[in-house]
Parts: C-alpha cells; sequence; structure tokens
C-alpha cells in the first residue's frame, strides 16, 4: 500500500510540474486540485480512498477516451454534412451519444442479448452475482440483468411514444394558436392553462385511477400532461415566426393555415423543438419510472427500471448496491440524453465560443 | 492644450488584418489596413455592405465580433497597442477614451433604464464623475445637442422619445467621459432624412467644440461629404483610396470611387399622364384607418394607373405603409374603399379570391425576412406558380428559371441555394420573382431600397424600371429617399400624420411652389457639396431644420 501511495503522489505532483512548465493551464488547475483533494482525503479517510480515486479517475479517462475516439472515427466514416456537425461536438455529446446508441441497441437487440426471459425464475431470491447471474436476482429469483436489458426496451421505448404523442398534439396546437391568434388562441391558452394549474404527478396518479392502469392509458395520459408544456414552448417560438414578411407574403397569396403552419413555420422552430424534445424525453421518462414505483406505471411482471428499484428496493437496508443498479440505468440516460441537447442548444443558439 | 498637441497623431493602424471564422475555416476579410487619425480630425469610412467598415471601426477600439479574430498588424491608439494591450486595459479605454455610437439608438439603449441613469453609467463607472456631477453634464450635454426640454428629457425611458432624439441622447452619452476618439457606425441611417439632418448638424458641432477625433462609417456618401475632414474609400477589405473630402469628391481617382459618385446619376423621365378617360387600375376611395383607437390614416384617396409608378412618400409614421396594409386587405378601412379595375375589392384579404389575391403583390423593405430561410430560392419562387398556375414538375422548374433569367441570377448557381447564401440585394431581386410569379397587374414596393447600398439600389431601380416597361406592371413605391422618387416615380403623393399633403406629376413636385412640409423634405436630402449642410445652416437656421421646424408649426 505504501509504495502505491508513494507512485500516486510522485505521479501527481510530476504530472503538475510538466503542466505547469508547459503553460496547460486547465490541466495544471484539474491536476493540482486532485493533489489537494487526495492529500486532504488521505489524511482523514487513510489510503483506501485513494485507490478509488484512482479508479474514479481512470474511469473517467476512459470514458473521455471512449467519447473522443467514437467522435473522431464518426468523423471519418459519416458523410462531409454530419462529419462538419460532428467536428462541432464537444466529448460530453459525443459521450452522450454513444450511450444513447448503446441504449438502443440494448432494446432493440434485448431477447439476443439477455441470458434469460424477463419474466423467468432463474434461481433464489436476492441471489449473489456469479457466472450465471451477472447481477444476481431480485426478490423472485429472476435475473437482474436480463431485466435490465428488457427495462430498457419497455421503459425506453415507451417513454420516446408519450414524447413523441405530447410533442405532435402539444406543437400542432401551439401552432394553430400563434398562426390564428384571436379566440382559437384564447381558447387552446385556457385549456392549457387548466391543465397546468393541477400538480402534474397527483393528475397522472387521479387519471390512472380512473382510466385503470395499462400501458396505452399510461401512454396517453402522461402525454396529455405533458402536451401543455410543449404547446407553450411551440406558441412562443412560432409567435416569432408567424410576424415575418414572409409569412405576410404566404397569407396574402392566400395560403390555407394548415400549410402556413407545416411548411412555412414549422422548418423554422425545429432547432428548439428538438432540443426540448431531449429534455422533455427525460422528464418523461422519469415520470413513468415514479409511477411504476408507486406502482401504477408498467405492471408487473414487465420489466421496467422503475419499478425494478422500487421491488428491490430492501435490499438498501443490507448495504447491497442492487437495487441502485436501476436507478443508475435511469440516471444514465438522463445525463447522456442531456449532455446531446445541451450540444444542440449550443449549435442552435448560434454562439460560436 | 497647444496647437501642436491639438493636432497630433490619436489613432495609428498599420497593416491591419482581421479573419473571420466561417465553415471551420479562418478568411481574412480586411486584408492590411492602413489609417492614421489625428485629434479632432474626422474620418470617413465609406463602402458597401461586406467592405470591412464596421469591422475596421470595432477594431480601433481593440474590439472584433463574435468569431473574428485580429491576425495581423497594430492598432495603436494614443501610443498603446490595443491589440496586445489586456482585456483590463482595454476596458478602461472603452467609454472613457474611446467611445461607440451604434447604427441602432433604439436597440442599443436598454429599454428598461432612463436614459440619464444610462448616460451616467461610464462616467461612474470609469470614476470621472460623481453621479451628481454626470448628471448635471448630461443636461448641459443635452442642450449643446439641441434636445427638446434638456432638463426633463434624460428621466424619460428610451421608448418615450423619438428615434432622432434617441440617436442624440447615444451622441450625448458616447460624450459624457470626454473621449478622444468617437467611432459613429451608421448613426443615420436609419433615420428619416428631416431627423437626419439634425443629428448631423448635432454631432458635427459636438465634435467640433471638443476636439474630438471621430471615424465616421456610413454608406452614404452625401452625408460624409458634410461630415468627414477625409475620406477613405473600403472595397471587400481593402483600401480604394484615401484623400481629403473636397479633393476626393472633386477628383476621385480610382474608377470604383468614381462609380460610387455616378450612382445617383439614374433617372427615368416622367412618363405621359393616362388618357381621362381611363379608369384606374387601383384607386384608394377616401381611406381611414385605426390601430385600435388611434387613428393613423385619415381620408386617404389617390389613383394608380396600369404602366405607372406612384412614389408615396413621408417620415415614418405617416401612413405610407398602413395605406398599403390597407390596399393588400391586412388593415381593412374604417372607412372609404379601395377599388380594383373599377370595382371595389373585399375589405379583408380573407375574403378576397385567388385571382384578386394574385393582381397585388408585395416587396417588402428587408429582404432578410421577406424570404423563409429554411426554402430554397427555386421552392420560393416556384410556391406561387404552383398555387395559383397550379404548375408542377418539369414545367414549374421552367418557368422558376425564366424568373431567374429575368432577375438576373443565373438558374443553374441559384436555384438549389438558400436565402443566407445570398446577398442583399441579391436576396431582394428573388423577392422581386417571387412577386412576377403571381403574374400581378401592380407591386407595392415598401422601401426595396433603402436596406440596400447604393450600388445594389441602383441595380435594383433599373431592375424594377425594365420589368415595368416589359410587364406593363403598375408600381406603387413607399419610400423616404427622395432621389429614389426622383430617379423612378410618375407621380407623387407627399403623406403626413395620416393625410395626403400634396399630390402631382413628379416634375411638378421637385419645381417650387412647394407645400411647407414638401418644402422640408425636399431641403433635407443632403447634397454631394461638402458645403451644403453649412450653408442650409445658415439659411434656415439650426431652429427650422428637422423635428424642430414641425414643432413650430405645429
Amino acid at each position: 500500500m505504501l509504495t502505491f501511495v508513494i507512485i500516486y503522489y510522485a505521479f501527481l505532483i510530476l504530472a503538475c510540474c510538466v503542466a505547469a512548465y508547459y503553460k496547460y493551464r486547465t490541466a495544471l488547475l484539474l491536476l493540482f486540485t486532485l493533489l489537494c483533494v487526495s492529500l486532504i482525503s488521505g489524511l482523514l479517510f487513510g489510503a483506501e480512498v485513494l485507490v478509488n480515486i484512482t479508479i474514479c479517475v481512470a474511469l473517467l479517462a476512459a470514458a473521455a477516451g471512449l467519447s473522443y475516439s467514437f467522435r473522431e472515427s464518426l468523423i471519418q466514416v459519416l458523410p462531409p454534412e454530419g462529419a462538419k456537425l460532428m467536428r462541432t461536438a464537444p466529448l460530453t455529446a459525443s459521450f452522450g451519444l454513444l450511450v444513447i446508441i448503446a441504449y438502443v441497441i440494448a432494446a432493440v437487440f434485448a431477447p439476443l442479448i439477455a441470458p434469460f426471459g424477463e419474466a423467468e425464475v432463474v434461481g433464489g431470491s436476492f441471489a449473489p452475482p456469479d457466472d450465471v447471474m451477472l447481477l444476481g436476482g431480485d426478490q423472485l429469483g429472476r435475473d437482474l440483468f436480463s431485466r435490465l436489458i428488457y427495462g430498457a426496451r419497455n421503459t425506453v421505448g415507451i417513454a420516446l411514444m408519450t414524447t413523441a404523442i405530447a410533442f405532435i398534439v402539444g406543437t400542432l396546437a401551439g401552432l394553430v394558436a400563434a398562426q390564428m391568434g384571436g379566440w382559437v388562441d384564447q381558447v387552446l391558452g385556457r385549456i392549457v392553462d387548466t391543465l397546468m394549474a393541477i400538480p402534474q404527478l397527483i393528475f397522472a396518479l387521479l387519471l390512472l385511477t380512473i382510466v385503470g392502469t395499462s400501458v396505452l392509458n399510461l401512454t396517453l395520459v402522461i402525454a396529455l400532461l405533458y402536451s401543455p408544456l410543449i404547446f407553450r414552448l411551440a406558441r412562443a417560438v412560432a409567435g416569432n415566426i408567424v410576424v415575418m414578411d414572409y409569412i405576410e407574403a404566404a397569407r396574402l397569396r392566400g395560403e390555407s393555415t394548415w400549410y402556413l403552419i407545416t411548411k412555412e413555420v414549422l422548418p423554422n422552430i425545429t432547432a428548439p423543438l428538438a432540443a426540448e424534445f431531449g429534455l422533455r424525453f427525460c422528464f418523461v421518462f422519469l415520470a413513468i419510472s415514479a409511477l411504476s414505483f408507486l406502482g401504477l406505471g408498467i405492471q408487473p411482471p414487465t420489466a421496467d427500471w422503475g419499478s425494478m428499484v422500487r421491488e428491490n428496493a430492501t435490499l438498501i437496508s443490507f448495504g447491497e448496491v442492487t437495487p441502485l443498479i436501476p436507478a443508475a440505468a435511469i440516471a444514465l440516460l438522463t445525463v447522456a440524453v442531456n449532455f446531446v441537447v445541451d450540444w444542440m442548444l449550443h449549435i442552435s443558439s448560434g454562439l460560436k465560443e | 492644450m497647444s496647437d501642436q498637441e491639438k493636432k497630433s497623431v490619436l489613432l495609428e493602424i498599420k497593416d491591419l488584418k482581421i479573419e473571420g471564422y466561417s465553415d471551420e475555416k479562418w478568411i481574412e476579410i480586411v486584408h492590411g489596413i492602413d489609417l492614421t487619425l489625428h485629434r479632432g480630425e474626422v474620418m470617413g469610412l465609406i463602402g458597401e455592405s461586406g467592405a470591412g467598415k464596421s469591422t475596421i471601426g470595432l477594431a480601433a477600439m481593440g474590439f472584433t465580433r463574435d468569431g473574428c479574430r485580429i491576425s495581423n498588424g497594430t492598432v495603436l491608439f494614443d501610443g498603446m497597442d490595443l491589440t496586445t494591450a489586456t482585456r483590463a486595459e482595454r476596458r478602461a479605454l472603452r467609454g472613457s477614451r474611446i467611445a461607440y455610437v451604434a447604427q441602432s439608438a433604439a436597440a442599443s439603449f436598454n429599454p428598461a433604464h432612463k436614459l440619464i441613469d444610462q448616460h451616467t453609467e461610464s462616467a461612474l463607472l470609469h470614476k470621472v464623475n460623481t453621479k451628481s456631477e454626470s448628471e448635471e453634464d448630461a443636461i448641459e450635454l443635452y442642450r449643446r445637442l439641441r434636445l427638446p426640454n434638456p432638463e426633463e428629457i434624460g428621466f424619460r425611458y428610451p421608448h418615450q422619445v423619438s428615434g432622432g432624439q434617441l440617436q442624440r441622447a447615444m451622441t450625448a452619452m458616447a460624450m459624457s467621459c470626454r473621449p478622444d476618439l468617437i467611432i459613429f457606425d451608421e448613426p443615420t441611417t436609419a433615420l428619416d432624412v428631416t431627423t437626419q439632418i439634425e443629428v448631423l448638424a448635432a454631432v458635427r458641432d459636438i465634435v467640433d467644440q471638443f476636439n474630438t477625433a471621430a471615424l465616421y462609417i456610413t454608406h452614404d456618401l452625401a452625408v460624409v461629404a458634410q461630415m468627414a475632414d477625409r475620406i477613405k474609400v473600403l472595397l471587400k477589405g481593402d483600401e480604394v483610396e484615401e484623400a481629403e473630402t473636397r479633393k476626393m469628391l472633386a477628383d476621385p481617382e480610382e474608377d470604383y470611387t468614381k462609380s460610387l459618385w455616378a450612382v445617383r446619376s439614374f433617372k427615368r423621365e416622367q412618363k405621359p399622364p393616362p388618357a381621362a378617360n381611363e379608369t384606374p387600375l387601383i384607386s384608394v376611395k377616401n381611406v381611414s384607418a385605426a390601430y385600435g383607437p388611434v387613428k393613423v390614416l385619415d381620408g386617404v384617396s389617390f389613383d394608380i394607373y396600369r404602366g405607372q409608378t406612384v412614389a408615396v412618400v413621408g417620415e415614418s409614421g405617416s401612413g405610407k405603409s398602413t395605406t398599403a396594409r390597407c390596399i393588400t386587405g391586412l388593415l381593412p378601412p374604417s372607412e372609404g374603399e379601395i377599388l380594383y379595375d373599377g370595382s371595389p375589392m373585399p375589405p379583408r384579404y380573407q375574403d378576397r379570391s385567388k385571382d384578386q389575391l394574385r393582381q397585388a403583390q408585395m416587396i417588402y423593405q428587408m429582404a432578410d425576412t421577406a424570404l423563409n430561410p429554411k426554402k430554397t430560392i427555386g421552392e420560393i419562387i416556384g410556391r406561387p406558380l404552383q398555387f395559383y398556375g397550379g404548375l408542377r414538375g418539369a414545367d414549374l422548374k421552367k418557368r422558376v428559371d425564366q424568373l431567374l433569367d429575368q432577375i438576373e441570377l443565373e438558374p443553374s448557381l441559384y436555384y438549389h441555394r438558400l436565402p443566407s447564401e445570398l446577398s442583399g440585394g441579391q436576396k431582394q431581386r428573388v423577392g422581386i420573382a417571387r412577386s412576377l410569379a403571381a403574374e400581378p397587374s401592380f407591386i407595392i414596393c415598401d422601401e426595396v431600397t433603402s436596406a440596400l447600398d447604393q450600388l445594389v439600389a441602383e441595380g435594383i431601380l433599373r431592375l424594377l424600371d425594365r420589368l415595368q416597361k416589359e410587364l406593363n406592371l403598375a408600381y406603387m413605391f413607399i419610400t423616404h429617399d427622395l432621389a429614389t422618387v426622383r430617379s423612378i416615380a410618375d407621380v407623387v403623393v407627399v403623406m403626413k400624420e395620416g393625410k395626403v399633403v400634396e399630390m402631382g406629376p413628379k416634375d411638378e413636385m421637385f419645381k417650387p411652389p412647394h407645400h411647407e412640409y414638401t418644402d422640408l423634405l425636399l431641403s433635407s436630402v443632403p447634397e454631394m457639396d461638402p458645403d451644403w449642410l453649412t450653408n442650409l445652416l445658415e439659411s434656415r437656421g439650426v431652429d427650422n431644420i428637422g423635428e424642430a421646424a414641425h414643432q413650430k408649426k405645429a
């Protein structure tokens, strides 16, 4: 252990010096902060902390390296348009893309990847991880790893569909309100106000209790609850477009409202809407997980991450990390999507620095 | 300060090169400019858009826009090189020793604060004055710039004063720390002629009084002739020539400069008046209109005949554009009616038939907002053909190509481009093609040339003139630029405060005697003579120009 500690500090100090000598400001600051943190936590908690820090840093470095090579290879592979876009992507965005692609692959090829079925009982309840069950078993002895893979399919698929419905409804209504103005705008606006006046989760619980829990109902209820937010955004951004002279020119030409909103306005607001889509997707995803956790979402034995957290929650008291794995899957996807959304927002804002 | 100090070199730019970042490459946009400015001297920078005028103006403060960088050369301000100075050093200079007056004062003032609070801000920041001293100074400057009610005007918000007053308040703000150098970036381009003249007089006066050096950036030659001691002509980031104002005006050396000087020569003969029994194509009959409770048009009547151009002139707020909105049906008139070929049209555009809509087309002032940025030129021009004529596929493509030929853009090059890939003049041409595609008999041109450089504007006017001859179109030309009127109109309608004050054939309108408002408008148009402003101020007195003259009469 002593050798490790000595090597650890020697390496950090050396790296600091090199960074300082070659005037890499950011690198120096980062390394020096790390050195200080290690010194303090090492003194407080003993040398084991240093091992953990090393692992964390190594993981981060591995993620960064992976993202970097992923981005560079995309630049090489993609056609010129796409390559140009990718060159503007920060490492975080390419990391996000990579994670999203991994999730999509897991969702699409779930039956091929998962060693067992999603409802198949393999071992004893709360079986510890071994060669057969990579992450151990859940409370009924089903394979946690397989359920995690199937969960990607259910949770992500349903969230995607819900967000898509919310967007179609919200955007269309928002565009119509912005374009027609007058009483149409007023009526739609007040309906939306009413929907937004009731706390979302409680409203969702209420509606699901009334209509019953099925995947279809869940999708429609959450889509209904989220469409007002999209309505407001679409109406606001379209409001800046409908006053443009080219819209006036089209109106004077005698074009129909449908042509105006789909052909003239919509192409101009896709950037903010796409960014909002990513963000909203995360919220919908969390809402479904929350509802599943509360027992009103996706019903057993269908695997989904929200209910997996709930089912295994008892293990927390025994100091096990098992229930945190599906939670981590949720967190990772949310972070990844937000990285990509940030990048898209940056592009659509037109900033160059 | 001794005389020698008064004339010493203040700003010296040497071999300045500036690069802009686009398409993942740094492209040089200013190719090595030298510039020397002495204390108390006014240097005019002129050129068309894209010449690098504003970029050089900003570089004189050691500043570049987002996505630009100074790649070479030095900017010596009073001995200090701004290209190598630290951020803090440059910040200390800006506002206190170098000030900037932007084109649009309305967009540059913070609408949430009173004028005087914004005025005193830089003086306080640079610790030149205390708040109360600075306020007193502001009032003094407002007085010198002849703003009405100097004691009170500073305590208003930006939206509560007129555009010309705001531009003068901004000049006053630039003077708040008594800078050595002021950069004026097209300070009067967005203003009416009658307001412009006031701002010009005020700027010239104050620069003179405080021995301030100035860089005056503009594309209006007549304006720069009044303001500058020396003129530097720029073209695409290169210097064309530099000389004393009088020499430059009298005897330009380079061909490009000569062509700039010759622009104002385009003039079309007035057409013979229509036969007495001809029905007017469009007849505006006694139209009144209001936005809510505010009446903006009051009994406006005039006729437009086939093949003729009617120019509607007046200041902003005079109801020119509102008249156009009434004709197109965007704003139904509260009284009166619009006749098309002798028969009344429905007041609302929604109630008009496709054919009625087709007959009256519009070309807009800002080509940027008049073309959908997400559609290709082919789609933009093709849509009216598709919509009115039902053309598809190869027929459509052929007709669009014809139209592109008509507006002198090569079809194979421009068909698939987006508006953002076109220059201002080209965009305006596309706007013209879109209205032609509807095969109208009447086109409303709303300030179509006022956002363009003079060379480009002349090209547009010639194009419109040619199209009128070929297609026997009637134009309603809304403008505040009397040079445009002179070149293209047959009939002139002068509007003020929603009323027609004078109307008649062009040749009569430009000869005295005038209605006094027409006279004010005509006399406010800057001329190329460098003594024009001085003479005008002498003959009319400072209180008889611009807004002051209005208020006196009111």
